[in-house]
């Protein structure tokens, strides 16, 4: 995707990991293109959002580990009034939660880029766009969808 | 005394105190003052001292200190004072439910539970803070947009439509029985301001499935109830209301961000609702009249499937104007107005609705009142209930 276009417009808040670093990897990742969730290297459980231990099996520091940005539509939403300044003016736009099969059916939310007066089907395959703001200070990227 | 661990029958609320209700930043009155206020109403209505109160109980991290509170009152002591966890209006039967603990305890004999909101003095919970970056919870969800808490939920309303069939026009019943009800209730913000399918209808949406008036408002006052032990009940005025079940707390891993929750078409109750029937020892066809916590129809929707009074493929053919209004519908739902018309208190003027149910004396006024039941503000976690019931259940 061209940097200089973003799906909404600047001014939204820019996500930074906490002061403890659990979620740097992730944001790390997608500056690079990479979409990483926690693999459990002990009893293979997947886990997004981050966290210190793995729900299932009480091992600490899950690893991080690749996985393709591909998934389906668990759920969606149209917003049309704007809460934020920046969307001030700016219309409706499409938020969609996506499971990814492949991964655990983790779930993890983005915008649905496209028409955002489009019809939504849950269920629908999408693939994931990596979408940077490279401009933003500070700089970082979001991992966003598009039906495939 | 039972050593049945229960706070059945043990617990009775003998006052109940609000002020005036504003539309958010229009209170005359600083946030502490309003609490002072509704505080001191309870106790009017109970005819206690004010000076007895010796304990405190809120929820959603509420500003009023319970120390400043004992002080600016000259109460003789101050003993429990207990915070429920967690943000939104999930915690205001919790609230209840652990001043009545500290009361069937015996950590004090007379609390105060209680919300004071002064939006205009703080911030609105409807717009977005404007904070140059984020983490936590936020930084998954505010980048893309999903900013207020009717963003961060329509996603989970909109599932369980899905996954049962539900239509527009069940959240519109919800809606509109919130409106009816108002309309005989002076105190209630909307009050005079009905509201028609078509007016539903034509209103812009918020986020879709949500349209204006699926929405709740957000407004200034302060509600309380006055608790004392059950033995102590009828030396008051007023027809004692026991506290015969209560629950809070959510289902395993409910709060997975982002939108992780193993069960995430939900309003959080499928382990609250049967802990709160189990305790209070009766299922949902005992139940006579409903206080569900409006913050959005959806949760409404989802909230009263999962305390058993509609399998949820049949919300459509439940959710009827008709059926949800008093005296002559099959479950009474928010009679006072509720969130969406009488005052968004954070869900307290619930508490205080059904307990003028329970009394005999709403506005509203169901024909089954031995049993009125408060859900607190669902699809957050923790959230709570509290089923209020008069001395025949007991």
């Amino acid at each position: 995707m061209n940097e200089t276009r973003t799906y909404l417009p600047a001014g939204l808040p820019i996500p930074v990991p906490e002061p403890d670093g659990l979620s740097a990897p992730y944001w790390n990742g997608l500056r690079e293109n990479r979409l990483l969730v926690q693999r459990c290297g002990g009893c293979g459980g997947w886990q997004f959002g981050p966290e210190w231990i793995c729900h299932r099996c009480h091992r600490f520091d899950p690893e991080w580990v690749e996985v393709a940005p591909r998934g389906r539509i668990y759920s969606w939403e149209r917003a049309w009034h704007p809460v934020h300044a920046c969307l001030k003016d700016h219309g409706p736009y499409l938020v969609v939660v996506v499971e990814l099969p492949h991964a655990g059916h983790v779930r993890m939310l983005g915008n649905l880029l496209g028409d955002p007066r489009q019809e939504v089907v849950i269920g629908a395959e999408v693939e994931g766009v990596f979408e940077h703001h490279a401009q933003a200070n500070p700089p970082y990227s979001l991992m966003q969808w598009r039906i495939a | 005394m039972s050593s049945e661990r229960t706070l059945r029958g043990r617990v009775a609320i003998v006052g109940i105190g609000e002020t005036a209700y504003y539309k958010h930043g229009q209170s005359p009155d600083a946030e502490f003052k309003l609490a002072l206020k509704a505080t001191l109403a309870a106790c009017k209505d109970a005819g206690l001292d004010p000076r007895e109160i010796d304990g405190f109980a809120s929820y959603s991290n509420d500003r009023t200190d319970p120390s400043r509170l004992a002080a600016a009152l000259g109460t003789k002591q101050l003993r429990s004072t207990t915070m429920q966890w967690g943000g939104g209006g999930g915690g205001n039967c919790a609230a209840v439910a652990n001043g009545a603990a500290a009361v069937a305890s015996g950590l004090a004999d007379c609390v105060i539970a209680f919300r004071a909101l002064a939006q205009g003095q703080y911030g609105r919970f409807g717009q977005s803070p404007t904070a140059a970056t984020i983490s936590g919870d936020m930084a998954w969800q505010a980048p893309y947009g999903v900013l207020s808490p009717g963003q961060k939920f329509a996603m989970k309303a909109r599932r369980f439509m899905h996954d049962h069939g539900v239509k527009q026009e069940a959240l519109r019943a919800i809606a509109m029985a919130s409106y009816e009800h108002a309309q005989r209730n002076p105190r209630a913000v909307m009050h005079g301001k009905p509201l028609t399918e078509s007016k539903y209808d034509d209103s812009r949406w918020i986020v879709e499935p949500f349209h204006l008036f699926d929405c709740c408002m957000e407004n200034d006052g302060a509600a309380a109830v006055l608790m004392v032990p059950a033995e102590r009940a009828k030396d008051f005025p007023n027809r004692p209301v026991y506290i015969v079940g209560a629950a809070m707390g959510s289902d395993s891993r409910a709060g997975a961000v982002p939108h992780n929750a193993p069960r995430y078409a939900s309003s959080s109750f499928t382990t609250v609702a049967p802990d709160m029937y189990r305790m209070a020892g009766v299922s949902a066809k005992d139940v006579g009249v409903v206080q569900s916590y409006e913050n959005f129809t959806g949760g409404v929707l989802m909230a009263l499937a999962e305390h058993g009074f509609f399998h949820p493929d049949e919300a459509n053919e439940f959710l009827q104007l008709p059926h949800l209004l008093a005296p002559n519908g099959r479950l009474p739902l928010n009679t006072s107005g509720g969130n969406l018309a009488e005052c968004y208190m954070h869900g307290f003027e619930l508490v205080l609705e059904a307990v003028r149910q329970v009394r005999g004396t709403s506005t509203a006024q169901a024909p089954r009142n031995d049993l009125a039941l408060v859900i607190g503000g669902p699809m957050v976690t923790p959230v709570s209930n509290l089923l209020l019931g008069s001395e025949a259940v007991l």
